[in-house]
């Protein structure tokens, strides 16, 4: 029953893969100061599924999953080239402003950063700082409805006024991601954002990608590929800069094209 | 695997010598902690007692004839006309009545002298306080001299020659005989908080001295605290890492280490002879001293900013909040307890420099409380450094005491940065 | 080994090399059990067959050793692409291998019986084909060690042959059958014989597929060949053979 149904999604999915792409990334390059980090990536991100980037350390994915909302900019002598398009509209060449980018491609970082705030106001900064909310009873719905959806509500809603980081590892990474909804965004990034979690923290972390992807275009950088395997439609892999192979994350994982792909995954790297 | 190294075996001697060496640290530790106690202590214990005494002053209690005809011919009342009498006469013609055998100039100038020469404010305050006085014999208290006081304080020893003892055998008479009568009091020196400088011991306060450092550490507050966290927001925060700003950091790190009265010379080329400020005044002091706290409250408020971990600016920036608003919302609060503590530590070392003032003029004898910003004043450590320069017996427990009351100061100071540090601290 | 190059953890090689081994003694036992059989049928020897039967314990209780094998590493290493294939390969392949023990078992049990009556002619045919699954066997079994997939590709064309003979096979026992009604209790038992050695070829075949998912991650491409048409055969005493479409 539950496997019909898993194919039967399987294909909408697949229906909307072969859609224009979200994210379309070509001959994308980018470079520390002198040394390369990107080397001519190309890559299409479809909307409403989770695309998983592996890779060993140093391999240049979360360098590419930053490039997707800008945040690189942070980061002195770091330059971009080729074309990374969000629905066609090039992120970097075509004046768009970063700060918005942001607002529209949240981001979930490694280790879980909730502000030191309440878990009400760390909710409600960004619907307060983008204005999308004009009077408290909208904050309130929006925050209750953010946390709802990131399953962290009945956890915490007798406690908004507490302190964020007063939350376990696994609430305080569910907060993050509650917080990075709350903006509506329409892609949400993910830097390996189960790295520091328990099993258990990580399974209703999955759980939750899983659910958000029918609302949201999910990138998730992830050195378990374990967790590629387990929450992601597309998987792509890095190696020194390059992408070396992207495919349907099954067939990635039961049959790589490329000896590298076949190499790491299967551990045999080195 | 053919890696035959024996396992490890413990090698009793190495052990014992680690072991010996390890307590031999803790020893050397130990010891140089106790050696700063110790100097501490003494330090202290020099101070307080050398200078607890100031905070009392001996009063002689006279019967002063407050004759209505000397006070109030008029017979007005009036609080003006009470207080524009004179006392001096008054007040001498009740010693004289005390010891009736004094006769002759110099032995009445003696026995004048054993009061203050503002002992008859006392009368005139005791008078004023209670006008109901004026034609009645009343028994005031009145301030001794400086010497009578340093008697009763045992600064005097009775048991050296008389030519070396500033309290003479002739007054030594007078005073055991007031003893007797009990008319010798301590009382709580209340004027030395209340007073500004005097030439006289007994007459000299602190309020001047601490009026005039705190309208100089307002100005210095005022103007480094806004320029010195900016700029370390701006040097933390936003600036490019190219050769200026590290030009621009090596030279605040330079300024941090340049010797004080630098900036006092600077202040009197500038300031002063430049731009016409007055001297003295505790708003160029404020100016000079701020030049001096600026780049410690850089240097702390950027290392306070650079505490607050990377992750949080990236939390905000990835929400979409821009770079100022990632400053001033998440990292700037969370930078504020190490800011605040720089601040205040800057301020206590504000407060206590003395050298730089020195060229401002800002040691100039100043008997009045500073009105005003712009009114010649002096500040504590120069208070102290006037008062242990002065010859007077009495100067030296002032001294002490002024010291006592600037390390009060710092001590509260530091309290507050403690205290600001652990309201404001958040986990993250 | 599927592949050349060593795991970061040399554990886990020798744990897939353990189950490879498992998997190449269990074909070479299953060869012999194959020809022995055979063998004990065209000889009449029933201690043969007797012996047979005992040996086919032996590959079952392989078969649990590489199960159990199986279940650890898929549990404890969780592998993926060509481990993953090389794992649930060995799986499938030692289910296959099994099963041609099986059928080796009951050519054995019937030879037996069919040693209690005269021989039969149809005998030469049987070793005939028992001896093209045999070299079927081999061959699949070379592939799996050698990873080699146009061996495998070989192999499962040749599957066709079998299917041929035996559908001959067939038509010839029926035709003893039909000649006279004494042979029906032999030929029954030879005609059983035929069916099990036309599996033990489905099975090599079946192995064969295998072989190549496990090298390209692919099914082989195309439709199985089919030789055996026995399924749609009608045979009358009249007119000696005739087929029908179904």
């Amino acid at each position: 029953m539950s496997y019909a149904m898993d194919m039967q999604n399987y294909t909408t999915q697949s229906e909307t893969a072969t859609s224009e792409p979200k994210i379309m990334a070509r001959d994308v390059n980018v470079f520390y100061g002198p040394s390369q980090a990107l080397k001519s990536i190309q890559l299409d991100i479809g909307a409403n599924e989770v695309t998983s980037l592996i890779g060993p350390s140093g391999c240049g994915k979360s360098t590419f999953l930053r490039c997707l909302n800008r945040m690189n900019d942070v980061i002195e002598n770091c330059t971009v080239e080729g074309r990374i398009s969000l629905d066609g509209v090039d992120l970097y060449n075509s004046g768009l402003d970063p700060v918005l980018l942001r607002a529209r491609v949240g981001m979930v970082f490694q280790k879980p950063n909730p502000f030191p705030k309440s878990i009400f106001d760390n909710i409600a900064y960004g619907p307060r700082l983008h204005g999308t909310v004009s009077n408290k009873d909208e904050l309130d719905e929006r925050v209750e409805k953010s946390l709802r959806r990131a399953g962290l509500w009945d956890e915490v809603k007798d406690r908004l006024d507490k302190p964020g980081t007063g939350l376990s590892g696994g609430q305080q990474q569910r907060l993050c991601i509650a917080r990075a909804i709350a903006i509506n965004p329409e892609v949400i990034l993910m830097d390996e954002p189960c790295s520091a979690l328990d099993p258990i923290a990580t399974a209703k972390i999955e759980e939750l990608i899983d659910e958000l992807r029918e609302r949201f275009t999910i990138v998730i950088v992830t050195h378990s590929m374990q967790q590629a395997a387990r929450v992601s439609q597309k998987t792509a892999f890095f190696h020194l800069g390059e992408l070396v192979e992207v495919g349907e994350t099954d067939r990635l994982f039961t049959s790589p094209q490329d000896d590298r792909t076949q190499g790491y995954i299967t551990g045999r790297f080195g | 695997m053919t890696d035959n190294t024996p396992h490890l075996k413990v090698n009793p001697a190495l052990l014992k010598r680690r072991n010996a060496a390890e307590k031999r640290f803790r020893f050397y530790g130990l010891a140089a902690v106790m050696t700063a106690v110790l100097v501490l202590c003494l330090l202290l214990t020099s101070i307080i007692s050398k200078g607890y005494t100031a905070f009392q002053q001996t009063y002689i209690l006279v019967d002063i004839r407050l004759d209505a005809e000397t006070i109030d011919p008029k017979g007005t009342k009036r609080v003006e006309d009470l207080a524009a009498a004179s006392y001096r006469g008054l007040l001498r013609s009740a010693l004289r009545e005390q010891f009736p055998g004094v006769e002759g100039r110099k032995a009445k100038r003696a026995l004048y002298g054993i009061v203050a020469s503002g002992a008859e404010f006392d009368v005139r305050d005791a008078v004023l306080n209670n006008p109901k006085l004026v034609g009645t014999t009343a028994t005031i208290a009145v301030k001794s001299s400086d010497d009578v006081d340093s008697f009763y304080k045992g600064y005097i020893p009775r048991d050296v020659p008389e030519s070396n003892r500033k309290v003479k055998d002739r007054e030594l008479v007078w005073l055991d005989t007031l003893s007797a009568d009990d008319r010798i009091v301590k009382q709580f020196n209340v004027d030395f908080f209340t007073h500004g400088d005097s030439r006289e011991p007994e007459e000299a306060g602190i309020l001047g001295a601490v009026i005039g450092s705190l309208y100089t550490l307002a100005i210095t507050l005022a103007l480094c605290f806004p320029i010195g966290v900016l700029t370390a927001i701006y040097l933390e925060e936003f600036a490019p890492t190219n050769k200026w700003t590290d030009l621009i950091e090596v030279n605040i790190n330079n300024l941090a280490a340049v010797p004080s009265i630098v900036f006092g010379l600077l202040g009197l080329a500038i300031f002063l002879n430049f731009m016409g400020l007055p001297r003295s005044a505790p708003i160029v002091g404020g100016m000079v001293l701020a030049l001096m706290t600026l780049p410690t409250i850089i240097i702390a408020s950027r290392a306070a900013l650079k505490a607050v971990p990377p992750s949080i600016r990236e939390a905000a920036l990835g929400i979409g909040a821009s770079r100022m608003q990632t400053v001033f919302h998440h990292v700037l609060p969370l930078a504020m307890p190490g800011i605040l503590t720089g601040t205040i530590l800057g301020m206590a070392q504000a407060l206590g420099e003395t050298a730089p003032l020195l060229m401002i003029g800002m040691v100039a004898f100043i008997a009045d409380i500073p009105g005003s910003m712009s009114d010649a004043a002096t500040v504590l450590p120069v208070q102290i450094y006037l008062w242990a320069d002065s010859p007077e017996r009495g100067f030296v427990e002032k001294t002490s005491a002024a010291i006592m009351i600037l390390l009060a100061f710092l001590v509260v100071m530091n309290a507050i940065a403690v205290i600001l540090r652990k309201r404001f601290e958040r986990r993250w | 080994m599927p592949d050349t190059k060593d795991h970061i953890v040399s554990s886990f090689d020798k744990e897939l090399r353990i189950i490879h081994e498992i998997i190449i003694r269990m074909g070479g036992m299953a060869e012999n059990q194959l020809s022995e059989s055979v063998d004990a049928l065209v000889q009449r020897d029933s201690a043969k067959a007797e012996l047979v039967r005992k040996e086919d314990a032996k590959i079952d209780a392989l078969e649990e050793e590489l199960e159990a094998a199986v279940i650890q590493l898929i549990a404890l290493r969780q592998p993926v692409a060509n481990d993953l294939r090389a794992v649930i390969a060995a799986f499938k392949i030692s289910s296959d291998l099994e099963r041609i023990g099986d059928y080796a078992k009951n050519i054995a049990k019937r030879s037996i019986a069919i040693n209690q009556m005269p021989p039969q002619k149809s005998v030469t045919s049987i070793m005939r084909m028992s001896r093209l699954v045999q070299e079927i066997v081999k061959d699949t079994l070379d592939a799996f060690s050698n990873n080699d997939k146009d061996r495998a590709i070989d192999v499962w064309h040749r599957d066709e042959e079998v299917d041929e003979m035996y559908t001959s096979l067939f038509r010839e026992l029926l035709t003893y059958m039909m000649e006279d009604p004494r042979n029906i209790g032999a030929c029954t038992h030879m005609l059983f014989i035929a069916k099990n050695i036309e599996r033990m070829g489905d099975h090599a075949t079946n192995i064969a597929e295998t072989i190549y998912y496990l090298s390209t991650g692919e099914r082989i491409e195309g439709k199985r060949p089919k030789g055996d048409r026995t399924a749609f055969q009608i045979l009358t005493p009249d007119d000696g053979e005739g087929e029908v479409e179904i």
